[in-house]
């Protein structure tokens, strides 16, 4: 027995390495645990149910295979659903974009003091620092039909009274995907700020002796710096904004008449609303699918740039 | 020559200067109309013509909110949850993130991969069993419950964060500590943690945000009044008798205070820390 000859030594080597091979996936334990517990086997039960007849209300469900996801998507209300989430993704995701260039290339000029630049920034953010509860509050208190808005609106003539925008069919999306811009826009310009910051003077300073002018120092050298910013951020957006549930749900409920019903809304009312806990499921798992292609798209974006 | 130029520059000044005023009432307009209507009594809210600033300034908003023991309550639990979030995410995050930064080991990648996925899962997919699995395991409408719920949300990015952070500082400065006999623990909480300080203090102002703005669970994994945090509050305001619009007001101002101050104190790092997480990873 080599043990014997040199007691200990080996064995402590040995122990040392198995723990010292052991050390990594002790630090990721706890991680791991939480994420199966909550995110894995939540997947599965969500996948379970929407092949299930009705659970949670029926006691014994039995296996239905893809009736949910006929049912939902031969649902009424999905089309709809599907288009506003689509209008109301792209019009905020593009708004968010241009508004938040916009005020961060104002934020990043020379001309102005940096006390006054620090000032407007604070207030540039500060639809950030408020959370969707608030902020769906907020904008009903403003657009109400006796509202500020409304007040001024009429003052000038553009409508002769105040309109209920959250509550009439044609301006609800309208309505909400403007609160969600104005809600949205901060966390782009804070980034893109950071990115303008980066962008080295000299590059300019070159620009300006070659000739080039305002625009086409913006198309030719900020576009192209802050490309990779815009699209990481512009991706991360959609998959956010198109989850977009608390806002909706705050200020409209999905209504008036389906005007502002979204894919969340419409998944949380066939659970909550209609007791449908298994079509909810399947129409969950669709959106499940959805999102894994976006975060696939950007996953591969991040790749790309290392 | 120069007087000319002189001008232009002024117009440019004087044009840049009207373009930020226009973008600040945009931005800031609501705010301060909130503000506003906090001071005001509630049958003065839809006054007209509307006033920026009340005849009859009042904190009466406030103190029927602060005297209000149901409503104090609501802060209480969004404190509790939101802080120990915070807490509990970083611990667990600084841990994982040591991992994936000093060591290989196998699946090394592939849970890399999971941990950057699943932040693109979205919320009401996990609703539906989660209200199940909360009954189940004990856990509905309870504190326990909402803080396990968030940080399935907050890890995944504070670990990517912290990962990122610590792959930028030297593997030298532990390994260092580790060849002079200290355990892969002390290497991290002696020599790393603390000069990683600005990288921790970022995640957690997220990691708070996130827990202190939720909505959709909080929503459904509570139900009695004592559970019920902050934004849930806001909206019992809004069905409860009428519409209480200045204590709504009042509440959302109280509501806003810890993120503003957290804004205020550590602007440097809450820029730097969200544009490193969404733009780098």
């Amino acid at each position: 027995m080599r043990t014997t000859r040199t007691p200990g030594a080996e064995r402590t080597t040995a122990a040392k390495s198995l723990t010292g091979r052991l050390t990594p996936y002790g630090f990721i334990s706890p991680t791991a645990a939480l994420l199966f517990i909550l995110m894995f086997v939540p997947i599965a039960m969500v996948m379970g149910y929407s092949v299930m007849d009705n659970v949670i209300t029926n006691k014994h469900p039995e296996f239905v295979g893809l009736d949910n996801y006929v049912k939902v998507l031969t649902n009424g209300v999905l089309p709809t659903a599907v288009l506003n989430t689509a209008i109301f993704t792209i019009v905020s995701v593009i708004a968010h974009l241009v508004l938040g260039l916009l005020f961060a290339m104002m934020l990043n000029t020379k001309l102005l003091s940096n006390l006054t630049t620090g000032l407007f920034r604070v207030i540039y953010v500060l639809p950030w620092l408020f959370t969707v509860a608030i902020i769906a509050i907020l904008w009903r208190l403003l657009l109400n039909p006796n509202g500020v808005i409304n007040y001024v609106l009429v003052g000038l003539g553009i409508t002769p009274t105040g309109i209920e925008w959250l509550s009439t069919p044609g301006t609800a999306l309208l309505a909400v995907t403007f609160i969600n811009i104005w809600a949205g826009y901060p966390f782009y310009m804070v980034s893109l700020l950071a990115g303008l910051q980066g962008i080295p003077t000299d590059l300019y300073e070159a620009a300006k002796v070659d000739g080039a002018s305002a625009l086409q120092q913006f198309w030719h050298m900020t576009l192209p710096q802050l490309k990779p910013i815009i699209i990481s951020m512009s991706l991360l957006d959609v998959i956010w904004t198109s989850q977009q549930f608390a806002l909706i749900w705050m200020t409209t409920g999905g209504g008036p008449i389906n005007a502002t019903e979204m894919l969340s809304t419409f998944t949380y009312k066939l659970a909550f609303s209609n007791y449908e806990f298994s079509q909810a499921s399947a129409s969950a798992v669709l959106l499940l699918v959805v999102s894994t292609v976006l975060a696939y798209v950007y996953a591969r974006y991040q790749k790309a740039r290392e | 020559m120069a007087a000319t130029q002189r001008r232009v520059r002024l117009v440019k000044k004087a044009g840049l200067f009207i373009g930020l005023l226009i973008g600040a009432v945009f931005a800031g307009f609501p705010v301060v109309w909130m503000a506003s209507s906090s001071f005001k009594s509630n049958t003065e809210i839809f006054a007209s013509p509307p006033k920026l600033i009340t005849d009859n300034f009042s904190w009466d908003a406030y103190t029927s909110i602060l005297t209000d023991p149901t409503k104090v309550r609501f802060f209480i639990n969004s404190y509790v949850v939101s802080l120990s979030v915070t807490v509990l995410t970083l611990l667990i995050a600084i841990l994982a993130a040591y991992a994936f930064s000093r060591f290989e080991f196998r699946f090394k990648k592939p849970l890399n991969m999971i941990i950057v996925s699943v932040q693109g899962v979205p919320p009401i997919t996990l609703l539906i069993p989660y209200f199940g699995l909360m009954v189940t395991l004990g856990l509905y409408n309870t504190y326990l419950g909402l803080i396990l719920t968030y940080m399935v949300f907050t890890l995944p990015y504070a670990i990517i964060m912290m990962t990122g952070y610590f792959n930028t500082l030297p593997k030298e400065l532990d390994e260092a500590a580790r060849v002079d006999g200290a355990s892969a623990m002390g290497a991290l909480w002696r020599i790393l943690v603390p000069i990683s300080i600005p990288g921790i203090v970022s995640v957690g102002i997220y990691t708070f945000m996130i827990s202190w703005n939720e909505f959709l669970f909080a929503l459904t994994l509570t139900r009695t009044q004592d559970m019920r945090t902050v934004p849930i509050g806001i909206q019992l305001l809004m069905g409860q008798n009428s519409y209480e619009w200045n204590q709504m007001m009042a509440m959302s101002i109280l509501g806003c205070i810890p993120v503003l101050l957290l804004f205020l104190f550590f602007q440097r790092f809450f820029i730097g820390g969200m544009t490193a997480g969404a733009v780098k990873n």
